[in-house]
């Protein structure tokens, strides 16, 4: 049993039309998505815009509605009716891309880190401040700086203080949604340093969103690569970068920069190889919508969606 | 885009039912009825009990309103008590009258709004910007009915320069130029009156698009191309800023409802705001049940209007 | 033969906070050559779009001071009729977000027509079309006679940023800015635009300017570089160098914080401290020193300049040669306790 077990997940929004405004069809944002993290590990799920993959993380921790499907957490349903209840709830946080907009500019870093713990812990006012102190140690803030706001604080520190609410109520999943893309290359160092540093220190397990290779790379276990709802491939860290396998997989891989000019010729030789292999053979790979096909396995850890021989 | 409007037409239809259910609920729920203003106190109230049976007054309110509704589908809005004529007729001509207004008021209100909302945007936080958002706030904060008093005291009685009152001069005859032409004075000084105070709300409208559109990227874009200021202004700022300013417009007829209660009471002319008043003082209940209704009916087709003309011009929408 | 296309000397752009003004760009010289492509690389608050602007013209309320030499003008110094002429026509921009920067209500046609008409008056409107379909098939969209009549919204934001190109290069620009023109758009989608540019620099003839914070983008595209630290430039080589021999504490910094694609879950170095806001930014001295506290003040010059190390790199302030990261020294005090 897995510590996060997602089960052909599931998620579709209706599309509206027609004179009478009535449903006319879904958009599939998540077109049956099937995964498990291990307890401490860092999942990264890839994709571009439109894959599902903000919506799939989203989707677990309850913000979007689940059409249909399974996500088990610790052996527990989180989509059954009965455990809707917040204790499991709590266990999982979140945090967001942005931090210019995802914290409250009008509250102050005590009343943004403590929601949390206002909603599921009754502490008095005097403990509840030496918890938010507490915290903001923990994530390196300065603690007598609890009665501030979001806009005195650098990027790379409110992204601390997102992670500082996230992690107020000892959390066992975080899922983190692209939670460095919008920070200058040397406080996105800081953040993934802090948050490798927490994971040990409170065995945190990561579901990793993000559309950055290099990142991923650097952060993550096991990787899953989603397009247009579906996985088109999933696998260890080695199995993705050094042996991928799916077209798509290929095309992001080969758009990753090399950061050394001499590569030059040769990264632009490699994509355009990649890019003919795409077009040529491109109906081997996806289906008739230009869907990704069922994943199969291809060894005990790599997962590649191709089609059926035969 | 015509799905859109099929769309936004079929929602209108109820809206105007309801709205007619809620008149005639109301008009039912004020003291006395139909009968109360004609008949003699004098007349024994057996007689006027059966009088009420005969009428249908004391069926269950759905009947009532059915027989209301259907005669007024066929131009009949009942009787007016006092002008003892029937209330469409009394309507019909008070309604061309309140037209006229509208239209001058809202010609007035454009010709003010327009210059002084761009000049305003465009300069933002210059000399003039500051006089002319002075204006708009001397604007939002002035009763209508006393800035019309004052302009009526002026204009009309100190100055002279416009008539004080009615919609025409009396002993014209109707179809020749004087007539049209007094036609025009009568309506100059009640429609810039209503047009000063109203137009502030678009003034401002204007200047905030137009302060918001300056900073976007496009412009940018537009300036990197080699387009000089005024161009920016004329192709990108101003199309762009004008485009909510036009879907306002229906909305600015709901607007102008409230204000012709006011203007034509005090400039005594003779259009649906007058009428409105006087029935209302009169107890004049089945004028004041159509005028209502034709106020909210009015209201309606502008908000179904703005929608239509923003439609029309946003390329976002119209593809739809 | 004097290449340069492009002479930027001494500029320096001041924005007002509150009563004074405060320079975002700081004394900057820089030279483009033709045919090539030089990327100017910073991190937010480094002022290098800040610098892209001021060359264009394109800043409101900024006080600019210095010259900018481009084709026997002086932009930095010439009216608004005199700088029309020149932008959109021999120089020109494509800009950071594909999203905002068309205007939602035009077509795409009359968008990129808009440039053309403003350069060439004599064209009918015959010729504009053609001209733009032209354009659209150059900057590779399928189906160029269709585009022509769509709006901004009906374009995904890959296809809208080579909208934004075909606008960019309508007249043949002699001079191309490119301000981040990839970071909001998808790596794939990235890869193709880059390639894209690429490709029309070898047909244009033109000085590229590549802003980017992006040191991936850097080392594909290319030629020289600049790296601008709180409004000044603090190293300039050629890319081969800079990448290789990094000189100046941030580029190496900079090149150091960036996750190793070759793997390893090793700790990424941090650059300590922020990048002071404009108004707070120290005016003297070595303008990096507060985020490498470890280095002796006495590295620093009192007056930083732009040192010739060798031909072509250039590098700001003397610290460059005491520097070292906190780890390295570790290491080589480990070494030395070994030995």
């Amino acid at each position: 049993m897995g510590f996060l077990e997602v089960n052909d997940l599931k998620v579709h929004f209706p599309i509206r039309g027609g004179i009478l405004n009535r449903k006319i069809g879904a958009i599939r944002a998540v077109d049956g998505v099937s995964f498990s993290i291990e307890e401490g590990k860092t999942y990264g799920l890839v994709g571009e815009s439109g894959s599902g993959k903000t919506t799939t993380g989203r989707a677990i921790i309850g913000l979007n509605h689940i059409t249909s499907g399974q996500v088990m957490f610790e052996g527990k349903d989180l989509t059954s009716k009965k455990s809707k209840t917040q204790h499991v709830r709590k266990d999982i946080q979140m945090i967001f891309q942005d931090p210019y907009s995802s914290l409250n500019a009008k509250k102050r870093v005590l009343d943004i880190v403590a929601e949390p713990l206002r909603n599921y812990e009754k502490l008095t006012k005097i403990e509840e401040k030496l918890r938010v102190q507490e915290l903001l140690e923990q994530v390196g803030l300065n603690p007598e700086s609890i009665l501030k706001y979001p806009h005195e604080f650098s990027g790379g520190q409110r992204q601390r203080i997102g992670i500082a609410r996230a992690i107020a109520l000892k959390p066992k999943l975080i899922i983190a949604d692209e939670p460095v893309s919008a920070l200058d290359v040397s406080v996105q160092a800081q953040v993934l340093n802090f948050m490798q540093e927490i994971q040990k220190e409170l065995n945190l397990t990561y579901l990793f969103i993000s559309h950055d290779l290099g990142i991923v790379k650097h952060m993550c276990d096991d990787i899953g690569i989603m397009y247009k709802g579906r996985y088109v491939e999933e696998g260890t860290k080695q199995d993705i970068f050094n042996n991928p396998q799916h077209i798509y997989t290929k095309r992001l891989v080969a758009a990753i920069p090399d950061i050394d000019p001499q590569n030059r010729q040769k990264q632009k030789h490699l994509r355009d190889e990649v890019q003919m292999e795409y077009q040529q053979y491109y109906n081997d790979y996806f289906d008739n919508e230009g869907l990704a096909y069922r994943l199969r396995n291809i060894s005990d850890s790599h997962l590649v969606a191709l089609p059926e021989k035969g | 885009m015509w799905k859109f409007i099929v769309r936004r037409l079929l929602i209108t239809l109820p809206q105007i039912v309801l709205l007619s259910i809620l008149v005639f609920v109301m008009a039912q729920m004020m003291p006395g009825d139909a009968l109360t203003g004609l008949i003699d106190p004098n007349i024994d109230p057996a007689a006027i009990e059966e009088q009420r049976e005969k009428m249908g007054l004391n069926d269950p309110w759905y009947i009532q309103y059915g027989d209301w509704i259907s005669s007024a589908l066929q131009g009949d809005l009942g009787q007016s008590f006092r002008f003892k004529m029937p209330v469409t007729d009394l309507v019909e001509q008070r309604l061309i009258n309140s037209f006229w207004l509208g239209l001058v008021t809202l010609i007035f209100t454009y010709i003010i709004a327009i210059p002084l909302g761009i000049t305003s945007g465009r300069y933002n936080d210059t000399m003039r910007d500051q006089l002319i958002t002075g204006y708009t706030y001397i604007g939002f904060a002035t009763p209508l009915f006393i800035f019309a008093l004052v302009m009526l005291w002026v204009g009309g009685f100190q100055l002279g320069w416009f008539p004080t009152g009615g919609s025409v001069a009396p002993g014209l005859e109707p179809g020749t130029f004087e007539y049209a032409l007094s036609k025009f004075q009568h309506l100059l000084l009640p429609g810039l009156s209503m047009a000063l105070i109203t137009t502030v709300n678009t003034v401002q409208y204007l200047r905030s698009e137009i302060i918001d559109t300056k900073q976007k990227d496009f412009i940018v874009t537009a300036r990197a191309k080699g387009a000089s200021e005024s161009r920016v202004y004329n192709r990108h700022i101003l199309r762009n800023s004008l485009l909510p300013i036009a879907a306002y417009f229906g909305f600015e007829i709901t607007g102008l409802i409230g204000g012709t209660v006011f203007i034509e009471t005090i400039y005594s002319y003779p259009g649906m705001g007058l009428l409105f008043m006087d029935s209302v003082l009169q107890r004049d209940y089945s004028v004041v049940t159509a005028v209502v209704l034709l106020f909210g009916i009015a209201s309606i087709l502008g908000a179904l209007l703005s929608d239509i003309i923003l439609s029309l011009v946003d390329p976002r929408i119209r593809i739809k | 033969m004097n290449n340069a296309l492009l002479e930027i000397k001494n500029l320096k752009t001041s924005f007002r906070i509150r009563d004074d003004y405060y320079a975002a760009v700081d004394d900057v010289s820089l030279t483009v050559n033709k045919n090539e492509v030089l990327a100017i690389v910073g991190e937010s608050g480094s002022g290098k779009s800040a610098l892209a602007f001021s060359v264009m013209g394109l800043h409101n309320r900024a006080k600019i001071e210095g010259n900018i030499y481009f084709k026997d003008h002086d932009l930095a110094n010439l009216p608004a009729n005199k700088l029309n002429k020149l932008r959109g026509d021999d120089m020109a921009m494509i800009f950071q977000d594909p999203l905002t920067a068309l205007n939602p209500l035009m077509t795409i046609e009359e968008q990129i027509a808009e440039t053309l008409l403003l350069h060439h008056k004599n064209l009918s409107k015959k010729k504009r079309r053609e001209k733009v379909i032209d354009l659209l098939n150059q900057v590779g969209i399928p189906r160029p006679e269709h585009t022509c009549d769509q709006f901004p919204h009906e374009l995904s934001g890959g296809m809208r940023q080579r909208v934004i190109i075909a606008i960019a290069i309508a007249n043949d620009p002699e001079l191309l800015i490119a301000d981040e023109p990839t970071t909001a758009l998808d790596v794939t989608i990235q890869a193709q635009i880059l390639d894209l540019i690429n490709d029309l620099k070898e047909n244009m003839n033109a000085g590229i300017v590549l802003i980017t914070h992006d040191l991936g983008v850097v080392a594909e595209m290319a030629d020289r570089v600049a790296v601008m630290y709180a409004g000044q430039i603090v190293e300039i080589a050629d890319v081969h160098t800079l990448f290789a021999n990094p000189r100046h504490p941030y580029t190496r910094s900079l090149l150091h914080s960036i996750p190793n694609i070759d793997g390893g879950n090793d700790k990424l170095h941090v650059i300590q401290g922020i990048v002071p806001p404009l108004h707070k930014l120290p005016r003297e001295g070595c303008r990096f020193a507060a985020r490498i506290p470890w280095i002796d003040t006495s590295a620093h010059e009192t007056n930083p300049e732009l040192h010739e190390i060798k031909p072509g790199h250039f590098v700001r302030c003397t610290c460059h040669n005491q520097f070292y990261f906190p780890d390295e020294k570790k290491k080589e005090e480990q070494a030395d306790g070994i030995s």
